[in-house]
C-alpha cells in the first residue's frame, strides 16, 4: 500500500510481517504487538530495525515499557472514525518522549492527515487506489490552528495563530 | 469575499483577518470534499462524518443545515443574513434549537457550499454543529447581562469555541460531546445534563475558577452529571478539559452507539475511578504548554467590546406609567423581562411560542423585524436561548414599552417565558428520521389549550418538554412535565413524566403511568394543572407541590377515566 510522508508517496523501507511468517533479519520489519509480547526473546541480538503494530485498543502505556526497542510504532485505525490512535500517538510523544517513526495504518483518509501530523504521526499508509494529490492538498487547506500540537510545539500563548505549512 | 462591516454590537466576539481566513478555508475545504464525494473518491461512509462536521444532516424528507450560533450570541446583521438564507434556500423560515443554533430543514445538498459562503460573509459557519466532535458550547442566554452574574461566561465559551475548533486529537470521538458553561449562581443552561457542565465562579480573592460536572446527559439513559472537581484555576481551564477529553477518547465505548457517550463511561467506571483517571492525566498535562495565560483571557475579553451603557436609574417614571396604564404590557414585563446588571436596563425575552405555534420557528420577516428591534433597542445584539426563544439583552427600561408595542403588533409579544406555553419540543416525526411520534402538533395543541395569558401567569413556572423519541432532543426528562412520543403498533402514544428539573436542583422526571393518545395527553396536562392549583400552598411552584403531595393525586386524576 502507498506510504505517505511529507505530503507525498514515498518508498517504504519497512516490511510488514504477518504472524507466523519468518521475520527477515536483514531489513526493517514490523511485527504485531501480540507477537512481540509472545516472542520477545527471539528478537534479542537483532541488528535490523524493529517496528511494532498495535491495535486501536492498545494504548500508549501498554507499549511504553518497550519503546526503546522499536524504531517504528504503527497504530491501527480499524475504521477512520475510531479516533483513539490520535491520543495514542500524542501520548507516545508527549508523555513517553518517543522519537521514532509513528505510522497510521488501516483506514485513514486525507482529510485526517493534518490531524495525524499534529498529534505526532510521521507517516500514513493510504489505500491502494488513493489519490496522492488529495494528501498533498490536505496540508494546504487550513492554515490556522487553535491548539498547541506536536508539529507546532509553542505553548498556548495565543489560541489562534498561523500554522507553519 | 466581501465582509459586511460589523455594526455597533454590544458583546459579540469580533473576528479579525485570521478568523475570517480560517472560515473561508473551511468553506473551500468542504467544497472540495463535496466534489470528491461526487467523483466517488470519498465513499458515502467516509463523507458522512465530514458533512456532519459542517452541519449537514440528512433528515426524513430533505437535508437539514444546522448553523452555529456560538453560545447563542449573534448580531442583528447576522440574523438578517439568516433571514435572507431562509428566504432564498429554504421555505422562508428557520428553526432555533435547544443548542442555541439555527437550523434550516429544507436544504438542497448542492446549495450548501453557496450557503456556507454567504454565512462566511457575516462571520458565521456551520462548523461542528453535528458529528462526533465537541459541539457548539452553550451558556446562559443572559450572559454578560444578568444581575446575578459572577463571571462573564462568554469569554470562556469563546475560548472553548476556539480550542475545540478542528482539535487534532478530539475530532473523531466515540460520540458527540456537549459542553455548557454558566457564570451565575443560578443555572439557566442545564449544566448537569451535559457531557461536561462548568460553573465559572470566583474565590474570596476574586480569582476565576471552574467547577466541573461530567457525565450528565439525557437520551435513552439519562444521567445527572457527577462532580469531578470543585475548583480548577483559570490557568488550568484548557488543560483540565484536555484531560477529560483524552480519558474519554481513549476509554469511551466504541462498540455500541447507545453506550458511547461519556455518561456511560463515567457510570461504568464510577465517579471515583473516572475522577482519578482525569486527575492523573491532568497532573501530566498541567504546565506551560496548556496554560491559559491571563493575557490571552484579557485579549479575548477585549475582543467582545461592550455596550456603551448610559448612566440611568431603575424604574424610570415613564416605564412605571406605561405599566400602570397597560396591564398587558405589565404582564409581559413581569413574565418576560429580567433584571440587568446595569441600572436602568433590562433583558427582554421574545417568545417564539405563540399559542398554537411551532416552538422555536421564526419566519424570515420575523427575523428581520427582530433584527431591526435589536438595532434600535439592544446595541444590535441578540441571543438565542436554549428554550428556543430570542433575547434582547440590553434594553433601556424606558424603551421597553416601545419595544413591546412593536413586538405585540407583529405577534411576538407572547408573555409566556418560563410558563406552561413556553414549550420545548424536538422536530419530531414531522422532520426527523429517528422519531416515533410527532412533537410539534402536540406542542401546538397544548399551547392553544393554555392560550389565556392570565391563566398561564396564574399557573406560574412550569416547563413542558416534548421529545418524539427516546433520544430526548426535546429534553423531556428534565421537564416539570415531560412528554415522550412512543410507537405502539404503528400508532403515536405519549408517555408523561413529572418532576424533572434542569436547574441547580437537577432531577430526572418519573413516569406518571401508561402512555396515552395525543388528545388524551392534552387533557392529562389540564388535569395535572388542576390538581396542582387545588393543592398548592402560597408561592409553591408546580414541582414544589409535586414534591410535597407526591404522584398519587396527579395519577389518580389523569387515569380516572381509564
Amino acid at each position: 500500500m502507498p506510504l505517505i510522508k511529507d505530503g507525498r508517496i514515498v518508498e517504504d523501507d519497512w516490511v510488514a510481517v504477518a504472524d507466523g511468517e519468518p521475520v527477515p533479519a536483514d531489513r526493517p520489519a514490523i511485527v504485531t504487538f501480540e507477537r512481540w509480547q509472545a516472542e520477545r526473546a527471539s528478537f534479542d541480538g537483532r541488528n535490523a530495525a524493529l517496528g511494532v503494530r498495535v491495535k486501536s485498543g492498545t494504548l500508549a502505556p501498554a507499549i511504553a515499557p518497550d519503546l526503546d526497542r522499536f524504531a517504528l510504532v504503527a497504530i491501527e485505525f480499524p475504521k477512520f472514525r475510531d479516533g483513539r490512535g490520535f491520543s495514542t500517538a500524542r501520548e507516545l510523544r508527549e508523555r513517553f518522549g518517543y522519537q521514532g517513526e509513528i505510522r497510521a495504518v488501516g483506514h485513514v483518509i486525507p482529510d485526517q492527515y493534518r490531524f495525524l501530523l499534529r498529534t505526532g504521526f510521521t507517516s500514513a499508509e493510504a489505500p491502494e487506489n488513493t489519490n496522492p494529490e488529495s494528501w498533498a492538498h490536505a496540508l494546504t487547506e487550513i492554515t490556522v490552528a487553535f491548539q498547541p500540537s506536536l508539529d507546532d510545539p509553542q505553548p498556548l500563548s495565543l489560541l489562534r495563530r498561523r500554522l507553519g505549512s | 469575499m466581501n465582509h459586511i462591516a460589523p455594526g455597533r454590537n454590544a458583546g459579540v466576539y469580533s473576528y479579525d483577518d485570521i478568523d475570517r481566513r480560517f472560515v473561508a478555508e473551511r468553506v473551500e475545504q468542504f467544497r472540495a470534499q463535496v466534489e470528491r464525494r461526487l467523483s466517488g473518491e470519498l465513499t458515502e461512509d467516509e463523507f458522512k462524518p465530514l458533512r456532519l462536521m459542517n452541519g449537514l444532516y440528512l433528515q426524513l424528507h430533505a437535508y437539514m443545515l444546522r448553523i452555529a450560533v456560538p453560545y447563542g450570541v449573534l448580531t442583528a446583521q447576522q440574523l438578517r443574513k439568516l433571514a435572507e438564507i431562509g428566504r432564498k434556500y429554504d421555505k422562508g423560515y428557520g428553526h432555533f434549537t435547544t443548542r442555541q443554533n439555527l437550523q434550516f430543514n429544507w436544504i438542497k445538498l448542492e446549495d450548501t457550499p453557496a450557503i456556507l459562503h454567504e454565512l462566511a460573509e457575516v462571520d458565521m459557519h456551520a462548523l461542528q454543529t453535528s458529528g462526533n466532535c465537541v459541539r457548539n458550547v452553550t451558556t446562559d442566554q443572559f450572559v454578560g447581562a444578568a444581575r446575578d452574574e459572577v463571571v462573564d461566561g462568554r469569554v470562556y465559551a469563546e475560548i472553548l469555541r476556539q480550542w475545540t475548533t478542528l482539535h487534532p486529537e478530539f475530532t473523531f470521538l466515540p460520540r458527540k460531546f456537549k459542553i455548557a458553561i454558566m457564570g451565575s449562581d443560578a443555572d439557566r443552561a442545564a449544566i448537569r445534563v451535559h457531557d461536561v457542565g462548568v460553573f465559572a465562579k470566583r474565590n474570596e480573592r476574586g480569582e476565576v475558577g471552574f467547577t466541573f460536572y461530567v457525565g450528565g446527559g439525557l437520551g435513552r439513559s439519562p444521567f445527572i452529571g457527577k462532580l469531578v472537581r470543585d475548583w480548577v484555576p483559570e490557568e488550568d481551564f484548557v488543560a483540565y478539559l484536555e484531560a477529560i477529553l483524552r480519558v474519554y477518547n481513549q476509554y469511551g465505548r466504541r462498540d455500541n452507539i447507545y453506550k458511547a457517550r461519556i455518561k456511560i463511561l463515567v457510570h461504568e467506571l464510577g465517579q471515583e475511578k473516572f475522577t482519578q483517571e482525569v486527575e492523573e492525566e491532568f497532573a501530566r498535562l498541567r504546565g506551560p504548554k496548556y496554560r491559559l495565560a491571563p493575557e490571552v483571557v484579557d485579549e479575548i475579553r477585549r475582543r467582545f467590546g461592550g455596550p456603551a451603557y448610559e448612566t440611568l436609574t431603575d424604574e424610570p417614571e415613564s416605564f412605571q406609567a406605561a405599566k400602570a396604564a397597560n396591564p398587558d404590557f405589565a404582564r409581559w414585563v413581569a413574565v418576560n423581562v429580567l433584571a440587568h446588571k446595569v441600572p436602568g436596563y433590562a433583558a427582554a425575552t421574545i417568545s417564539l411560542k405563540p399559542a398554537g405555534g411551532i416552538p422555536g420557528d421564526a419566519t424570515s420577516e420575523q427575523m428581520e423585524l427582530i433584527a431591526d428591534l435589536a438595532d434600535a433597542h439592544s446595541f444590535g445584539e441578540l441571543r438565542v436561548s436554549h428554550a428556543q426563544n430570542l433575547v434582547l439583552a440590553h434594553v433601556r427600561q424606558d424603551e421597553l414599552f416601545t419595544l413591546w408595542t412593536a413586538l405585540e403588533a407583529n405577534g411576538l409579544g407572547t408573555p409566556n417565558a418560563g410558563l406552561i406555553g413556553d414549550i420545548i419540543a424536538c422536530p419530531g416525526l414531522d422532520y426527523c428520521a429517528l422519531a416515533n411520534a410527532r412533537s410539534i402538533p402536540l406542542a401546538q395543541a397544548i399551547s392553544a389549550r393554555f392560550a389565556d395569558p392570565a391563566r398561564q401567569q396564574t399557573i406560574g413556572e412550569l416547563g413542558i418538554k416534548i421529545s418524539g423519541c427516546i433520544n430526548a432532543c426535546g429534553h423531556h426528562h428534565v421537564g416539570a412535565i415531560g412528554i415522550l412520543g412512543v410507537d405502539k403498533k404503528g400508532e403515536e402514544f405519549y408517555q408523561i413524566t413529572v418532576g424533572g428539573d434542569p436547574t441547580l436542583t437537577t432531577a430526572i422526571g418519573d413516569i406518571l403511568g401508561p402512555a396515552v393518545t395525543a388528545d388524551e395527553t392534552v387533557d392529562a396536562i389540564e388535569a395535572i394543572v388542576e390538581v396542582y392549583l387545588s393543592n398548592r400552598h402560597d408561592g409553591e411552584r408546580f414541582i414544589d407541590t409535586l414534591k410535597r403531595v407526591g404522584h398519587g393525586p396527579f395519577k389518580e386524576r389523569v387515569y380516572a377515566a381509564h
